[in-house]
Formats: structure tokens, C-alpha cells, sequence
């Protein structure tokens, strides 16, 4: 019993750093790349193409790689990161482009700066749009980290491939149980914030 | 105060405007008057330096907009444009508030100059500075967008179809209500609508444009014996 509560507390922090860092590039890169048409296909591309990629096969894909890569935790954060960057930069994009051209156009006119038009009406008005994407972004990653446990990342994959190893329905529900879980609640929790949101 | 050099603008092959020169004295209410796609809207946006003109200039107190800082410029012009523009997720006090607020006023000052916005435009404030913009009628909207327009007191006003999504008495109501601000402030105006009688209410000065082109060019009286086609059309259109 205590094993499941160390792996889901593990789980849980792997999944909380990844989101953390993708939410923080994604929202980011997602501002910059409003102004930046060609790029923001390129970069769309690109993260596009990372979730295609069989998250195993990622996994694996990273471990050679000096820095990033290696067995353990660091590899499988990186590998959830690209995973969960996609939805955040996507709803990024899309909540700013769709802030009405009437409102924005008010905000230039109104002599506010670019800084301003950002962080004061832009900004608030994709929140919800971009915290959808981090609520996407977060039940995806609950669910690809159990991955983790084959490149020695730990979590509740734990029991998941030992339960595969040694054919044991138990072990497997004691590892799917929690992520479900944990998946649900943060759907919930994210989504009543995103309603919070008023607008 | 304002000035139009020569000014043309081009969107690709498309000419929106031809050789547009005009005058806008202090206390002056120009109405552009014109068709859908008759240049108006961009003649406009070339004040506050939304667009800058292709060839000529545009001057504002003796200075080309290109020169201005455009942040520092739009400061002193208020905006009005259909629908308000107003931000959703700003309540009535804070819209009205906003250039004041970016100017650095203190709280306290922003909070009484809001009011007193309120008021002239006959939104009570106690009732209404707490509400957001879809708690309004689409006539309320607009006068919250007068009063944020106003609010910092700018010499020069420029409205972009203001009222025209309203129903006809909300906007008669209105049209009144803009015309006494205007002329207790000595503001001046410029204004486009398509409706040849909002255009005889609010003007002191018409100029009419066909297709970026400035036909005619003066006070009211004058407009009514212009010659040509479209200003025979619009003349129609007052039944």
C-alpha cells in the first residue's frame, strides 16, 4: 500500500514538472509566434510531428542523446514535455488569433503599447482557450508517464510493467487505478477553473 | 488641427484612396460621407495612425502621424467605433477608465473623472460601473463607448459608424445626446456614417467620397446644392 502511494506521489510530481515546463515554453512560444505566420507552421509542424511519434519509441529515441538523455527521470520528463507541448502552444495561438479585431483594434487605438494590448486584453481574454489546453495537455501526460517506468523514469508504470512481466491482473490495476484516478481529478479541477473564468 | 496632404493608399492593386487633401479646423465636425467601401474608414484610421497613408501625409497639430510616437498620438484622440469596441472583460468603470488609468492618474481621480463620464452620457454610476458589457443594450454600449472615448479629455474625436447598429430612436436619442457633448466641449469631430442624415445632424463640414475619391467637400448648405450623382444619391436618401 505504501509502494502505491510513493509511485503515485512520484507519478504525480514527473507529470506536475513536464506540464510545468511545457506550459511555460508552450505559452511562451505560442506569443512570440502570433506575429510570426511562416514560423508558427514550422514550429506547429514540428510539435505536431512529436505526437506522432509512439511514445515508447521516444522514450527510447531519447536515451542516447548526451544531456537530455540517459535511464531515469530526466529522459522521461523530456520525452512528456514534447508530448504535452502541442496543446498549450496550439491554445495559445488560437486564444490570442481569436481575441475579436474590433476589441483589439479599440486597445491599439486607445494609445496602449504592445506590452499592454498583451497583457491586458489579449492575454485575459485566450485564458480560458489556453488553460484548455494545459487541462488537455495534463490528462494526456497522466497517462503517457506510466511509460516512463521502462526507461527507468519510476511512477505508477511501475506496477504496471511488472504486472505485464508477471502476467498479474492486480499489479496492473494497482498502476492504472491511481493514473486513472489522478486523470479524472485533474480533468475535473482544471475544468471547473477554465468555467471560473468568466467571458 | 488636421490635415490631409495628397493622400493616397493602395492594397495591392487595389486604390482605396486618390489625391485626398482636406482641412479640419478646431471646433470643426467633419462627416465623411460615403458608401460601403468608399474609402471613409481608411481615410480615418490614418489619424491615429492605425494606417499610414501610401503617398502625402496626414498632419495632426502641424505634424505628419508618420513623426508622432502612435502611442503618444492615439492618447489625445478618442475612438468610438461600432459595437464600442469595449473590452468584455473589463467592467463599465473600468472601460471608461482605461486611458486615464494608463496615463498614470491616481485612483482616486480616475474614480471621479468615471463618474462624472457616467453621468454625461446618462448612465447613472452607482448603477452601472459595476456591470460588464454584455449586461448592457446595444444603445448603453455605445454611450459607455462616448464616455471611455472622453475620458482623457482629448481634444480630437474619431467615430467609425458609431451608432449604426441601433434601432432608430435609441439613435436619434443618442445622435442628440453626442451633438450637445461635442459643442458644450468644443470638440472636434470626426465622424463616418453612410446615413445622409446623421450626416446633416452632427456635421459642420461633408465631404462625400465616391470610390477613395473626395467628390464634395462642405458645410451642410453646401452639400445640399452640390452637383453630381452621388451627392444626388445621398440627397435622395433623405427623403
Amino acid at each position: 500500500m505504501t509502494e502505491i502511494v510513493d509511485l503515485t506521489l512520484e507519478h504525480l510530481t514527473m507529470v506536475l514538472i513536464a506540464v510545468a515546463i511545457a506550459t511555460a515554453i508552450g505559452v511562451s512560444l505560442g506569443i512570440a509566434l502570433t506575429t510570426r505566420v511562416v514560423l508558427r507552421r514550422w514550429v506547429l509542424g514540428f510539435a505536431g510531428v512529436m505526437q506522432t511519434i509512439p511514445s515508447l519509441a521516444l522514450f527510447g529515441f531519447l536515451i542516447p542523446i548526451p544531456l537530455i538523455g540517459g535511464i531515469g527521470k530526466r529522459t522521461a520528463i523530456v520525452a512528456l514535455v514534447l508530448y504535452a507541448l502541442l496543446p498549450v502552444l496550439r491554445n495559445t495561438l488560437t486564444g490570442i488569433l481569436g481575441v475579436d479585431a474590433a476589441v483589439r483594434e479599440s486597445a491599439v487605438a486607445m494609445g496602449m503599447t504592445k506590452r499592454q494590448v498583451l497583457w491586458e486584453v489579449e492575454m485575459p481574454l485566450a485564458s480560458r482557450t489556453i488553460l484548455a489546453g494545459i487541462r488537455v495537455a495534463t490528462v494526456t501526460t497522466i497517462g503517457t508517464a506510466t511509460i516512463a517506468a521502462a526507461i527507468g523514469g519510476g511512477g505508477l508504470g511501475v506496477f504496471i510493467f511488472r504486472g505485464l512481466a508477471s502476467v498479474d491482473a492486480h499489479q496492473i490495476l494497482a498502476g492504472a487505478i491511481p493514473a486513472a484516478c489522478m486523470a479524472l481529478l485533474a480533468e475535473g479541477g482544471l475544468g471547473w477553473l477554465e468555467r471560473r473564468i468568466a467571458v | 488641427m488636421i490635415e490631409f496632404r495628397r493622400v493616397s493608399y493602395r492594397i495591392g492593386e487595389k486604390q482605396i484612396l486618390f489625391d485626398i487633401s482636406l482641412e479640419v479646423k478646431a471646433g470643426d465636425r467633419l462627416v465623411l460621407l460615403g458608401r460601403s467601401g468608399s474609402g471613409k474608414t481608411t481615410a480615418l484610421k490614418m489619424v491615429n495612425a492605425l494606417i499610414q497613408p501610401g503617398e502625402g501625409s496626414v498632419l495632426v497639430e502641424g505634424k505628419p502621424t508618420t513623426e508622432w510616437d502612435p502611442v503618444r498620438l492615439r492618447r489625445r484622440i478618442g475612438y468610438v467605433i461600432q459595437e464600442a469596441g469595449l473590452f468584455p472583460h473589463f467592467t463599465v468603470g473600468q472601460n471608461v477608465g482605461l486611458v486615464p488609468r494608463l496615463e498614470g492618474k491616481p485612483p482616486a481621480e480616475i474614480d471621479a473623472r468615471v463618474c462624472e463620464l457616467l453621468d454625461l452620457v446618462e448612465l447613472p454610476a452607482g448603477q452601472f460601473r459595476n456591470r460588464y458589457p454584455r449586461e448592457l443594450s446595444g444603445g448603453q454600449r455605445q454611450r459607455v463607448g462616448v464616455a471611455r472615448a472622453l475620458a482623457a479629455d482629448p481634444p480630437l474625436l474619431l467615430l467609425d459608424e458609431p451608432f449604426g447598429a441601433l434601432d432608430p430612436v435609441t439613435r436619434h436619442e443618442i445622435q442628440r445626446q453626442f451633438l450637445g457633448i461635442c459643442e458644450r466641449f468644443a470638440k472636434t469631430v470626426i465622424f463616418v456614417t453612410h446615413d445622409a442624415r446623421e450626416a446633416m445632424l452632427i456635421a459642420t463640414q461633408i465631404g462625400l467620397l465616391r470610390e477613395g475619391r473626395l467628390e464634395t467637400l462642405g458645410p451642410p448648405a453646401e452639400f445640399m446644392q452640390a452637383k453630381g450623382a452621388e451627392a444626388e444619391a445621398f440627397r435622395a436618401s433623405l427623403g
